[in-house]
């Protein structure tokens, strides 16, 4: 009992040593804010996209939509049951996937094209092949114990899931199994992105933190806090170097990975609502956040001020995405639409 | 039992702090996580923004005629 009782006082003092080791060499770096640094820095001035199409098909809500690398189609999800494939030059509907289980809560493209994944209430990620003649399941990857949130294809081979089981992992699609585990979240996962180089990739959790891990050996490298609710959304700035979140708090933040720290806070004492998703445009200067209240409001990433909104839906936002070639963005609601601006 | 739990539990958070504070026990010598200064760090992201925003079409706007997105409407002959 005694001996036992030594050891935790021993590695208790340990972790606050550690902790503030690590909060120490934050504010030993932390000699400028992104908004201090950004005040010279020209202003974009009002951003004002204009809704090019609306995308119509779904019959329920949409929960969650990813763009194709060909930056032309898109794949969404609806918990009406159906994948959609549309070619976002014409409005078509290319291919509709039927769903085992209607309550998806993420999808997918992979990078070839070939293949589309799914997942959500039923803990299980399903990858279509969508060249087949008619959609054919592939494979379903089922050892989650909790809702899938979030899934990305790193290859025709590999996918990383998150879990609300608060684990991501790291599948073979060859033998449809496990072959890493990501642990460290004591919150369920909701969301991850892949870095642009595919060797590291981050994920926001219920427990307000954001983690950066290593694909390879599976170790979490970094762990950023600040915000005070679940991150909702998670995304990787163009060169790598940061990470911006969104989360229920109703705030979006900038951590930069080399400075390990916060860096910038997107927050406007007039949005209440919580963040559901967010996306960059191609040079990283621009953050699409969808909110809660309906909109989708564009924010400067170096300056922090709120340019611009997506206004248009009648429900709310629930997923976002700029394609590889940046030229639009995509915003998918609960209001069954999804709407194509630029 | 839980104590065992709970020690299990400490242990396991000092090693995922040793990670992140950068310390690695497989290298012979202790190496601190090298950070990079907000100011540095923050004048690199300006400068990526910088260099890449002359081809960003949602920065600089897209051309009618070159608009992938926009409805081709049909022409109507007066």
């Amino acid at each position: 009992m005694a001996a036992e009782k030594a050891e935790m006082d021993a590695l208790k003092k340990e972790c606050d040593g550690l902790r503030a080791q690590i909060e120490a060499a934050r504010k030993a770096v932390n000699d400028n804010t992104m908004s201090g640094a950004a005040g010279g820095v020209a202003s974009v001035g009002r951003v004002q996209l204009k809704l090019r199409k609306t995308l119509k098909g779904h019959l329920a809500k949409i929960y969650a939509m990813h763009w194709s690398a060909d930056s032309r189609q898109m794949v969404s999800a609806s918990q009406d049951g159906k994948l959609l494939v549309w070619d976002c030059f014409t409005g078509n509907k290319l291919v509709a996937v039927p769903l085992k289980s209607a309550w998806v809560m993420s999808v997918a493209f992979a990078p070839s094209g070939n293949l589309v994944a799914s997942g959500g209430l039923d803990n299980i990620c399903t990858v279509y092949n969508i060249k087949a003649a008619s959609p054919k399941t592939l494979r379903e990857l089922d050892a989650h114990t909790g809702y899938l949130s979030c899934c990305r294809f790193l290859s025709d081979s590999e996918i990383i899931t998150a879990s609300g089981d608060t684990t991501c992992c790291l599948w073979d699609l060859e033998t449809g199994k496990q072959k890493i585990m990501f642990t460290n979240h004591i919150g369920d996962c909701m969301s991850l992105a892949l870095s642009p180089d595919m060797n590291t990739f981050i994920s926001g959790a219920c427990d307000s933190l954001a983690k950066l891990w290593d694909v390879r050996d599976g170790a979490c490298k970094q762990t950023f806090s600040g915000h005070t609710s679940d991150i909702n959304a998670i995304a990787f700035f163009p060169s790598g170097n940061a990470v911006i979140t969104g989360s229920d708090d109703c705030s979006c933040k900038m951590y930069d990975l080399r400075s390990d720290q916060e860096v910038i806070g997107y927050q406007d004492t007039s949005l209440n609502a919580g963040v559901t998703s967010l996306a960059l445009s191609s040079s990283g200067r621009l953050i699409f956040a969808g909110y809660d209240d309906f909109n989708c409001h564009i924010w400067d990433s170096l300056k922090g001020e709120k340019v611009g909104v997506l206004s248009g839906h009648d429900n709310r936002v629930s997923c976002t995405g700029v394609p590889d070639d940046g030229m639009g963005v995509c915003t998918g609601s609960w209001d069954s639409f999804l709407k194509l601006w630029n | 039992m839980s104590t065992t739990n709970n020690i299990a539990q400490a242990r396991k958070l000092v090693e995922q702090l040793r990670i992140e504070a950068g310390i690695e026990r497989i290298k012979v010598k202790t190496t601190v996580f090298c950070h990079v200064c907000v100011s540095k760090a923050a004048a690199d992201l300006m400068s990526y923004c910088e260099q890449h925003a002359r081809s960003d079409p949602l920065l600089v706007g897209v051309p009618t005629s070159e608009n992938p997105f926009k409805d081709k409407k049909p022409c109507i002959i007066l």
